[in-house]
């Protein structure tokens, strides 16, 4: 082996005052940055293998330890900054590919923050949440150009519809890419609140069948654990072309992932790779997309509605409205910023554009076409907090989706090494001691907590702006203006700037 | 498509008044009544609908519009004869008012679709002519068709709504139903076409408030081809309700039920088919739900129709005197004008005042 020339990202300070060497560090950390020297008789840490999941920090009974960024720098250096140094130092070790987890951590414009909303003076009336009823209750799937009725009743029924109470969903993330305990947790917190959840790729494991109503099931390029049980478990189909973090590429699930339960779920044996195909090798365009829409719909009795997610990409636009004419009835967009379980670095780095200006576009275009209110649009990749999706329905979306701010309320502390398998908050692992430190109860109460938390904050938002419906906010651009941002962005976003 | 649209914010006066046996009445009544709310406008814009005012053309639509300039007229008239029978044109007769200032030119036609051209649209009459006007409001500079029914007609402008009657000698006219709006725009538009009513064909409609949900509404109707040049929630108004009552057939109580909708925990309190109706409506015309405060009185031929939001955010009182029914902003505005009503009442939020023509089932 060759010198490594790697430095350590993250120093662990142990105040040796508070230190008691418990060892609760040392078997809290995955990762043995913490080890006991039997000699010493005391712990000790190794910097190097500290990936700043601040598992042990909380942790520690003496509050002892911190970690901050190793103080070590380069000269500076315009273009050659210490990732791009260290990123040739990792692949001219080991000819690989870089990987990473959840979403991208450059500075890219985030418009969510360039956006501002408006709010009821004098001409007409706020209206107050704790006082007035405020509705948030969304549908989301086909609906037709007309209700049509025959001698006062309705002739027609309504296709297929997700009914949601909050106009927030759980995105997907699969049995595999995280735990079942996250599984079960995302699944409870989903019934409490009157919404959904999202398989991800991996199939539905069978003890969460019975929460099948509030259930999304995934199909994706690998169709792992997809049956007709399957399909029919849930409330709607969900039909997965990419993801914003990794648009254009496959998936990988390491064999070691791959215990008994991910094998039994995903129909594949144990320790086997699951390898998702870039692209679903039965859709090489958009009519076979309606094949497999259709196809879907024969198997569920044209019961559930259809979605199809894809990546937020150039001309996302243009991709939207056709899934919307190869009958999809929800169309799922997520932007580059978006999360995942692993990704590698510089796709997730630099392909795709930002949800914020794929929603403006896609909206536009499909009103352009006059059939935006065909379909439902649902985005996710990087809704941080209730006002990105205030923001994102007056854009014009009819829900969002939330994955990494849901996996942050279970406890994930966004250190980016989903993919190690080693997350030490239970989350994104299958190592059955991590698992277990998540308590799916817990879980789905503080995954509860936070949707309720920001319905109340939506509610709080729309009474200020005179409104009582959350459909009179859908794409409702006016309530939206602008701040520092350029002609061109506001025209695509489709709003006025602050002041205007 | 892409474009925002800028609007105007106003408070406003309304009032109503309309005989159910069709006798007509000259447009004194009105005027009183919407002068008594004077405070309630402020000199930027005043206007009238008047149903039952040209007996004489009663199959022709009354074709109502302003020019800037006698070039305006010149273009616009050409494409009017390229596409209707002009049966009659004039300018409308007004009056010199003192603080009518700067009137556009206003002219009348009674007119009717050519019927090649109708049948070679193959469209129905009523999409004819609607299309035409979008066309003209849109398109063409300088010319704004402000009112289009038959046997009825708009009467607008900026000004006081007492002085707008008086400038456009509405005392000579005589109509079943009168409908007027005082306004109280927060800046100045100065432009005789942003004043109320709005129409389309035989729909007027006065209006009181700021609808919140101007945004979704307008962006809805875009994709079906209305065109909001106008800029005021009025225009959007009325356009939903041709939406939904002319173009999609529903019926009143229905539209009623989808822009002023009810809650969901009261639709959860209905019967299972109700319920799956109103719930579908809900569901499928999520973004004509008007949301935000308003009152309104919806005019046509066959009679009116007053409507609050469904938190009864504006204030609206109703009146019936023998064949008469009154509405207005404040009980003072009827009582002004019918001093003793036999019965006075508040509608409630979403509840809507309907006064139809005898012998007439629907609106």
């Amino acid at each position: 082996m060759t010198l490594d020339l790697s430095t350590p990202e993250f120093l662990i300070e142990r105040n040796r005052d508070r230190c008691i060497d418990c060892k609760v560090c040392v078997n809290q950390c995955a990762n043995e940055a913490h080890t006991y020297d039997e000699e010493e008789g005391k712990v000790v840490s190794d910097d190097t293998k500290c990936v700043n999941c601040h598992r042990c920090v909380a942790l520690c009974p003496t509050k002892a330890l911190s970690v901050r960024k190793y103080p070590l720098e380069f000269r500076s250096h315009g273009t050659w900054n210490a990732h791009y140094i260290n990123s040739i130092y990792k692949q001219a070790a080991t000819g690989g590919i870089l990987l990473t987890g959840m979403g991208t951590d450059k500075n890219y414009p985030i418009y969510w923050d360039h956006l501002l909303l408006n709010a009821s003076q004098v001409t007409n009336p706020s209206i107050d949440p704790l006082r007035e009823p405020m509705e948030l209750k969304t549908f989301l799937g086909r609906k037709p150009d007309a209700v049509k009725i025959e001698n006062g009743r309705l002739a027609e029924k309504l296709p297929p519809q997700l009914e949601l109470e909050v106009p927030i969903m759980f995105s997907a993330m699969s049995f595999g890419s995280i735990s079942l305990n996250a599984h079960k947790s995302l699944a409870r917190a989903a019934q409490e609140m009157g919404t959904f959840w999202n398989t991800g790729e991996g199939g539905l494991h069978r003890d969460l069948f019975p929460y099948g109503k509030n259930t999304i099931v995934q199909v994706a390029s690998g169709r792992f654990g997809v049956h007709t049980d399957y399909l029919n478990s849930g409330a709607a189909i969900e039909i997965k072309i990419g993801q914003g973090a990794k648009p254009g590429i496959g998936g990988h699930l390491p064999g070691e992932k791959v215990g008994r339960e991910v094998s039994l779920t995903r129909m594949i044996p144990q320790g086997s790779d699951a390898i998702s195909p870039a692209p679903h090798h039965d859709i090489y365009s958009i009519e076979d997309l309606r094949q497999l829409i259709y196809s879907l719909k024969e198997a569920s009795n044209y019961e559930k509605p259809i979605s199809v997610k894809i990546a937020a990409v150039h001309n996302v636009a243009a991709i939207a409205s056709g899934i919307a004419r190869a009958g999809a009835d929800i169309i799922a967009i997520d932007g580059f910023r978006g999360g995942t379980g692993a990704t590698p670095l510089r796709t997730r780095d630099t392909v795709g554009i930002p949800i914020e200006l794929a929603l403006a576009a896609v909206d536009s275009r499909l009103r352009e076409e006059g059939i935006r209110n065909q379909v439902s649009l649902v985005i996710g990749g990087s809704v941080r907090n209730s006002a990105d999706i205030v923001k994102a329905i007056a854009i014009g979306a009819d829900a969002v989706y939330i994955g990494t701010s849901a996996l942050i309320a279970l406890g994930c502390h966004m250190c980016q090494r989903c993919y190690t398998g080693k997350c030490n908050w239970g989350i994104a692992t299958q190592n059955p001691n991590l698992v277990k430190r998540l308590n799916p109860d817990i879980g789905a109460q503080r995954a509860a907590n936070l949707v309720k938390a920001w319905s109340h904050e939506i509610k709080e938002l729309l009474g200020g702006m005179g409104i009582n419906a959350l459909e009179s906010l859908r794409g409702n651009r006016l309530m939206l203006r602008g701040v520092g941002i350029s002609e061109k962005e506001l025209e695509i976003l489709g709003v006025m700037h602050a002041g205007e | 498509m892409n474009r925002v649209f800028p609007r105007i914010p106003s408070g406003c006066a309304i009032s109503g008044i309309m005989n159910k046996k069709g006798k007509r009445i000259s447009g004194v009544d009105i005027m009183k009544s919407i002068a008594l709310m004077h405070d309630r406008s402020n000199g930027l814009g005043g206007g009238f609908a008047a149903y039952g005012i040209y007996p004489d053309y009663q199959d022709h639509y009354a074709l109502h519009v302003f020019y800037d300039s006698l070039a305006n007229r010149v273009t616009a008239e050409e494409f009017i004869n390229e596409h209707f029978n002009v049966d009659a044109s004039e300018m409308i007769h007004t009056r010199k008012v003192k603080s009518i200032t700067n009137p556009p030119l206003i002219w009348r036609y009674f007119v009717q679709p050519k019927k090649n051209k109708l049948l070679s649209s193959e469209l129905t009459e009523a999409e004819y002519v609607v299309q035409c006007i979008m066309k003209i409001n849109s398109c063409y500079e300088g010319a704004y068709i402000f009112s289009s029914g038959k046997n009825m007609g708009a009467f607008k402008g900026v000004g006081y709504p007492e002085d707008i009657g008086e400038f456009y000698r509405l005392d000579e006219y005589k109509g079943y139903i009168w409908t007027a709006h005082g306004r109280f725009p927060t800046n100045t538009p100065g432009w005789w076409g942003g004043a109320h009513p709005f129409t389309l064909l035989d729909w007027s409609i006065v209006h009181n408030g700021e609808i919140s949900s101007y945004g979704a509404n307008a962006r809805f109707l875009e994709m079906f081809g209305y065109k909001c040049t106008l800029q005021t929630d009025t225009e959007a108004i009325t356009y939903i309700f041709d939406y939904l009552m002319r173009k999609t057939g529903l019926s009143l109580e229905l539209a009623v039920a989808t822009v002023a909708a009810p809650l969901w925990k009261e639709i959860d309190r209905m019967d299972d088919d109700r319920k799956e109706l109103i719930k579908t409506l809900r569901t499928v015309y999520s973004s004509l739900l008007i949301n935000g405060p308003f009152s309104i009185i919806l005019g046509t031929r066959n009679g009116i129709v007053a409507l609050n939001d469904r938190i009864k955010l504006r204030n609206m009182v109703a009146a019936t005197k023998g064949d008469f029914l009154y509405i207005a902003s404040e009980e003072s505005g009827i009582r002004e004008i019918c001093p003793n009503p036999e019965k006075v009442w508040v509608p409630k939020g979403g509840e809507p005042v309907i006064g139809l023509l005898e012998g007439v089932k629907s609106i």
